[in-house]
């Protein structure tokens, strides 16, 4: 029932059904927490109420519309697009950091298609039984039980999907409105487009697709093999323990302990394919190091079960590296950190990381932006006198209506002239726009290149931020 | 393994035999191949039903999704999907989106907009759509202009003046700048002459003699210049003659030109050819009031104002 796939040639071939039998273990512990972990911030996050003063009191709210998310404390505009790309690059660097070391830890343990997936194979093996029942189930013609516990599952799994949707919606809009405004046919057209979508596209993905997603979908599980180098900790079947001379063989009489086994020159491994039947892609570990093999550690767990068991040393199945393996004498594994490569991504993550938090540390209450205006450079008055002209954007990121005064350094008292408008105000997470023109005698306009333009927060001298800005004249332009 | 060979070696035929052995391999499509084709069929009929699709007659077939607008003449129109219908319905969207603004334009005045925050940041942006779509092919898209085409209207010097009622005079009814031609009237010795004063006026190297010279012929009869660019030779805004004694050259490109003698001559130019090219039409009747206004206001800080 599980072959690998590599044995089906021929371009479309079908799915094999894959049957994952429950397991117990550290690996299977650690799955569950992260699950539930994840599970509870992903599905909770949007109902944490969080008081504002002028945005629904939402925790974490994505407000499009208002062009602005909102994550606790913290108010986002598209201006700081910046934190994004960090957050992007901090997370590729984790990635490369990560798998370096310890292989697909991601796929295995965190990516969502794997918390999916894990989630809807419990609710699978909770409806139908274990394994032997669902294979038996699925062997057995239609029938009234067949087609409640079959249909049931597939009910149950939608529900999960709508509600893993619902969810996403909810960070969108005031998570509690949403929700009403969703069932009495009052929510945004784009509310019901993307729950639908979500909803089929969860469905698909951790119900009908599964590990599929990670052997033909998934660009990251294919990138992530190039990082494996030889002392990158996998799972990996111990083949010249469990194999030994003769090969793998099942326990019957005359061979069911460890001295008799290595007598007869077997390996330890007692061929229950145990560690087939838990793998959620369907592959067999024994067979060596698979682009398949999402590194989830069932398999590890499994095997120390029946290695106890049997009383034989547990890790005949464990996390360790190809060169460690193929060493004359194997040492403990562990983490091999000390390699350049690693080192590198380890510092790049510290360094953008410590940027980020800087970056949100430090950042005004105001954005602006200075723009020369560049048709024309620069004009010449009728008395000689140059004039530059600039646009002045100032966006207001604080929480409260704000007025801002500008002035200049590096010029002349009263060269700057910001027209009817010496300060504005503007509300929180608007712009606002000034016209400011400088004018300067020719004899002024050829010593200065460049001068600072000071916006400074009424009442907060402090935040006062300056940018530098040329200045042009025909004497630098002939 | 073993049922792959046994597939590749059995040879399946559509049954047909021509020419004794002449046979056909059946080969089927793959079955998403082939659903997938059904579901585009189905797509088609959908989007028949929906949209334009079919010829008929001399129309078409309209589908049932249309299009309901306002047209320039102010008729309400349903047409079936096109592109334009969807544009004219998409402007009709934007023009009721600026409608609000538009008529705070209209109630109130120049000064008032001017001082307005809110309405300063929609003149700035709607003014500047206005003038590049109208003003921007010859004043170019800054307002900088063009020397010895079209006026700057960066700088602080206004030819028919700054303030926003001139402005709102010239943009509705357009202005005619004429200057006639010297060379038919006066010697070249004259016009030399002429050049020359015009030049001491901008504090550009000239000839003393000629510029004095120049001086008595400028008040004189003769050629009376002073009539139009008055007897200070600061130009008479109510009809629109230059200041001749500022750093602001419109018709003459003085500033490229190389050396005083080439400025001189630049100025001489103007004078023995004179010019009638200073048209700028009137765009009342082509562009609504309060666009008009808009403009006031845009052009009016384009260059500072009066």
């Amino acid at each position: 029932m599980q072959k690998g796939l590599e044995d089906q040639l021929g371009l479309y071939q079908k799915r094999i059904p894959i049957f994952t039998r429950s397991v117990k273990g550290p690996f299977r512990r650690f799955k569950t927490s992260v699950l539930v972990l994840a599970f509870a911030i992903y599905f909770l996050l949007p109902w944490l109420p969080w008081s504002r003063l002028d945005a629904p009191a939402q925790a974490v709210l994505f407000d499009l519309p208002g062009r602005r998310f909102l994550i606790f404390g913290l108010t986002v505009y598209p201006q700081d697009v910046i934190w994004l790309a960090l957050l992007l690059f901090i997370a590729a660097i984790l990635l490369f950091f990560v798998t370096g070391l310890v292989g697909r830890a991601f796929c295995g343990y965190f990516c969502f298609q794997t918390l999916w997936t894990d989630f809807f194979i419990w609710i699978e093996h909770k409806v139908q039984g274990e394994r032997p029942a669902r294979v038996r189930l699925y062997r057995q013609p239609w029938n009234g039980e067949k087609l409640i516990k079959v249909g049931g599952t597939h009910a149950v799994w939608l529900l999960t999907s709508f509600w893993t949707a619902m969810s996403f919606v909810a960070y969108f809009a005031y998570a509690p409105q949403l929700v009403v405004d969703f069932f009495t046919g009052q929510a945004a057209a784009a509310a019901y487009i993307t729950v639908g979508v979500l909803t089929l596209s969860t469905y698909a993905a951790a119900g009908l697709m599964r590990e599929q997603i990670c052997t033909y979908v998934c660009p990251y599980g294919r990138f992530q093999s190039v990082m494996y180098e030889a002392e990158t900790l996998a799972v990996h079947y111990d083949a010249r323990r469990g194999e030994a001379a003769h090969g793998r063989a099942v326990a019957r009489a005359g061979q069911r302990t460890l001295a008799e086994r290595h007598e007869k020159g077997l390996g330890d491994c007692v061929d229950c394919g145990l560690c087939v039947q838990v793998c959620p892609v369907g592959i067999d570990i024994r067979d060596g190091l698979q682009y398949k093999c999402i590194s989830c550690g069932l398999c590890i767990d499994a095997c120390n079960t029946i290695m106890d068991s049997f009383n034989f040393p547990r890790g005949l199945i464990r996390y360790d590296s190809e060169k460690n393996l193929a060493a004359a004498t194997p040492a403990k594994p562990k983490v091999q950190w000390k390699s350049l490569k690693t080192i590198g991504y380890g510092v790049a993550l510290i360094l953008m990381s410590a940027y980020l938090v800087y970056s949100i540390g430090t950042r005004g209450s105001f954005d602006r932006v200075v723009n020369q205006i560049r048709q024309p450079l620069y004009v010449v008055l009728s008395n000689g006198d140059i004039r530059n002209r600039y646009q002045v954007r100032i966006t207001n990121k604080a929480g409260q209506d704000q007025t801002y005064l500008i002035s200049a350094r590096g010029i002349p008292a009263g060269a700057l002239d910001l027209g009817n408008f010496s300060e504005i105000t503007v509300k929180p997470g608007h712009s606002g726009l000034v016209q400011a023109s400088v004018r300067l005698s020719p004899a002024q306009a050829a010593q200065t290149r460049q001068f600072e333009l000071i916006i400074t927060p009424q009442g907060k001298p402090a935040e006062a931020r300056s940018e530098a800005v040329r200045f042009d004249s025909p004497a630098r332009h002939p | 393994m073993s049922e792959q060979k046994h597939q590749s070696q059995t040879v399946h035929t559509t049954g047909h035999a021509w020419d004794g052995d002449l046979q056909e391999y059946n080969n089927p499509l793959p079955a998403w191949w082939v659903y997938t084709f059904y579901a585009t069929v189905i797509f088609a009929i959908v989007y028949w039903t929906i949209y334009p699709s079919w010829p008929f007659g001399k129309g078409w077939i309209g589908g049932m999704s249309n299009i309901t607008y306002v047209n320039s003449a102010g008729e309400t129109k349903t047409h079936s999907w096109n592109t334009r219908a969807l544009l004219l319905a998409d402007l009709n969207q934007a023009a009721a989106a600026q409608k609000p603004y538009f008529d705070k334009v209209a109630a109130m005045s120049y000064e008032q907009i001017a001082k307005d925050p809110d309405m300063n940041g929609f003149i700035l942006s709607a003014g500047k759509a206005l003038f590049a779509d109208n003003c921007a092919p010859c004043h170019q898209a800054g307002g900088q202009g063009k020397v010895g085409f079209f006026p700057n209207l960066t700088d602080d010097d206004w030819l028919y003046g700054g303030a926003f009622d001139k402005i709102h005079e010239t943009l509705m009814d357009g202005r005619r700048g004429h200057m006639p031609a010297f060379n038919e009237v006066l010697a070249g010795e004259q016009i030399d002459q002429l050049a020359n004063y015009v030049a001491k006026q901008s504090g550009i190297g000239h000839d003393a003699a000629k510029a004095a010279a120049g001086d008595a012929l400028f008040h004189s009869e003769t050629a009376a210049c002073y009539y139009c660019h008055g007897a200070d030779a600061k130009g008479r805004k109510d009809i629109g003659a230059p200041n001749l004694t500022d750093n602001i050259w419109l018709w003459a490109d003085v500033p490229a030109a190389e050396g005083s003698e080439g400025k001189v001559a630049a100025i001489r130019g103007v004078i023995g050819n004179g010019l009638n090219k200073g048209v700028m039409p009137a765009w009342a009747g082509r562009l609504s009031p309060e666009q008009i206004k808009v403009l006031t206001v845009y052009v009016h800080e384009l260059g500072g104002g009066q």
